[in-house]
């Protein structure tokens, strides 16, 4: 397992390295002018033109530049350093101000599947064909096709605006309340995940042999169910959830923007949309490193859950 | 239905320890109605080795899980009959009642004991389990009694071993496990559902021989169902035959294994290789067996049966006495064992 986690390691340095790569070239290496970019609309005098050239090394050009800033930017990254955005911000503030808006927002999605999906999921597996569990699949069917880009609007015009029973936008500095809303429709899609695939693994223990040998060994219901099939099952949906945290963590750009939360997804979208560069590939490099380290945590885990898988 | 259920060697009621009677089960499903038990009857008295022999889907596992009262239900219905433990009716019991039965009374075992055992509980845990909710040891008791029971199935290193998991452990092994988890109630009756399929063959012969030895020494009865009639010979005392549900014949193995008095045992007992008959080809049932939800009319085997006549077409054969307490469902029973016993 140390060996396992070891290597794992070691091929996340890769991993990283090869994704902020690709990112950093996607964002810059196709820029026609990136100091008229900084500008935008304004003209640029040639000294402010010499100075930027200077400080970004823009002197040297084709791939050889683009390798050489790539370096200096990973240099500057391993040192703690994100940079600055185009607006002089220091990007490393940013994500300190935004990620705790975020990691609540995700917490409280992550709460609701739970709290909801994987209860339901339950219930609904050990009922199968019931209208409890036909409902269910008829709603999760709904929530799944219901894109974000929709739900969100509509649940912050119909519950926020029209009925005013959640504040329709959040603002800076969210109390828990605010973000109640923007985190039950976040939490909606891994909900719905969450109860198909706690239900379907449910359904399928149910009918192992091993609860035929429980049930033969004359336990009651409720521990064969509560204590053989639950364990069982619930090793595929822990996982789905380690995972489903990991993308939560990584910001929500619909709902963030939709309910004006201050978090990651709202600043890298806000990045992309005003062409900041530095701002975009910052944020990415270390949602890369949110991502790679909660899969390993999630591969770890189950090898924890489940005693048949063993890392090498 | 028209079969007589009572079999020969029946003694007065209540006699035996376990007694089925006209026993009928079926599945109800979305394409129709299986009748997967057709009127089974058949005993066991204390201490003594059953066989049921059939081919796949002929109803003996599901007879086993109804006595258990572990089928699925929906959609497993047991429409009518009698399951008769030391003389009272189970299929008349509570739920509760059923499962105070289950393991303490009569245990069983499956065939594919990595399935069988819950793959994420360490087998210690799982044999102590039923001691611990049933017999209400504390968890020492419990751990040290499985341990225990780990020795009598001979389990080497069993203090060792107790904390590992299913699939640590080899198929003879992890059946062991399967037993000694049964064995932890002393139950008086064992079901072992084909417990050597799953196995390599000298493996298979380990735990029969292990089977045998519990048997005898816990003095326990024990159905032993099979597909395997060379499973059956060194351990069965009498042997119950089942074919689309039905038991078509029943006799002691002796008595069966010299002369078969259904065509179908017949068929099945001349269908095992033989070392001493060289360069023939084997000889097989012809034809499969029936689709449970479309049997044939009369007797059940009339279409793959060589002795096939028109009565068997029209009526169901009744069990037919031919002494020694052997009984065969065909009316051609006498002429078939005559056949038999003349090869």
């Amino acid at each position: 397992m140390f060996r396992y986690i070891l290597r794992r390691l070691l091929q996340m340095v890769l991993a990283f390295f090869g994704t902020t790569l690709i990112v950093y070239a996607l964002t810059f290496a196709g820029q026609g002018d990136p100091i008229q970019a900084l500008a935008g609309e304004r003209p640029v005098t040639p000294a402010q033109r010499a100075y930027l050239t200077e400080k970004y090394h823009l002197d040297a050009t084709g791939v050889g530049g683009f390798f050489y800033r790539y370096f200096d930017y990973v240099k500057n990254l391993l040192q703690g350093n994100l940079g600055e955005s185009l607006t002089g911000r220091n990007i490393g503030d940013i994500l300190q101000q935004a990620w705790p808006v975020t990691v609540r927002l995700a917490l409280i999605a992550l709460a609701v599947a739970i709290i909801f999906g994987v209860t339901a999921g339950v219930l609904a597996g050990i009922r199968r064909a019931s209208i409890f569990d036909n409902s269910t699949l008829v709603l999760t069917l709904l929530v799944l096709g219901i894109p974000t880009i929709v739900l969100a609007p509509l649940a912050q015009y119909l519950l926020g605006v029209k009925w005013q029973l959640f504040p329709p936008t959040a603002g800076s500095d969210p109390t828990f309340y605010a973000l109640l809303l923007p985190g039950i429709v976040l939490g909606s899609l891994s909900l719905a995940t969450a109860l198909r695939l706690t239900r379907a693994s449910v359904a399928e223990n149910l009918r192992a042999d091993y609860v035929r040998t429980a049930r033969s060994k004359g336990l009651v219901k409720r521990r064969i169910v509560i204590v053989h099939v639950l364990r069982n099952s619930l090793i595929p949906v822990v996982t789905f959830l380690g995972v489903e945290l990991g993308n939560l963590m990584s910001g929500a750009i619909i709902t963030e923007g939709v309910f004006n939360i201050p978090g990651v997804g709202f600043n890298l979208f806000r990045g992309i949309r005003t062409e900041d560069g530095p701002l975009v590939v910052g944020i990415v490099s270390v949602l890369v490193v949110v991502y790679l380290v909660s899969n390993l945590v999630v591969d770890v885990l189950y090898a924890v859950l489940d005693p048949r898988i063993r890392y090498e | 239905m028209t079969i007589n259920p009572t079999p020969a060697s029946a003694t007065p009621e209540g006699g035996h320890l376990l007694e089925l009677r006209d026993l009928h089960v079926e599945f109800r499903t979305n394409e129709g109605v299986a009748r997967v038990i057709n009127g089974v009857s058949y005993h066991l008295d204390a201490g003594e080795t059953l066989a049921v022999l059939g081919e796949s889907g002929s109803g003996k596992s599901v007879t086993a899980q109804a006595i258990m009262g572990i089928l699925d239900t929906p959609p497993a219905f047991v429409r009518s009959g009698q399951i008769l433990y030391q003389g009272e009716d189970l299929l008349t019991r509570s739920e509760e009642q059923r499962r105070q039965v289950r393991g303490k009374e009569i245990a069983m075992i499956f065939q594919d004991a990595l399935s069988a055992l819950n793959p994420v509980f360490p087998v210690g845990w799982q044999i102590g389990e039923t001691l611990r909710q049933r017999a209400g040891m504390s968890r020492a008791d419990a751990r040290r009694r499985a341990i225990e029971l780990m020795d009598l199935v001979k389990i080497p290193g069993a203090a060792k071993r107790i904390g590992d998991y299913p699939h640590q452990f080899s198929g003879g092994m992890r059946q062991r496990v399967m037993i000694a988890m049964a064995l932890a109630l002393d139950p008086k009756v064992l079901i072992a559902d084909e417990p050597t399929t799953a196995l390599d063959v000298t493996v298979q012969a380990q735990i029969m021989d292990l089977l045998a030895d519990l048997r005898r020494e816990l003095n326990m009865a024990m159905i032993l169902i099979t597909h395997d009639l060379g499973v059956v010979a060194g351990v069965a005392d009498r042997i119950a035959v089942m074919y689309a549900g039905r038991i078509v014949e029943h006799a002691d193995v002796r008595s069966l294994y010299k002369a078969p008095a259904h065509p179908y045992t017949k068929g099945l007992l001349e269908s095992i290789p033989r070392l001493d008959v060289r360069g023939q080809e084997l000889s097989t049932i012809k034809g499969l067996p029936p689709n449970l939800m479309r049997i044939p009319s009369g007797c059940p085997f009339h279409p793959r049966c060589p002795y096939v006549q028109q009565v068997c077409v029209d009526e169901v054969p009744h069990d037919l006495v031919l002494g020694d307490g052997r009984t065969s469902a065909c009316h051609f029973a006498q002429e078939v064992r005559d056949d038999s016993v003349a090869r």
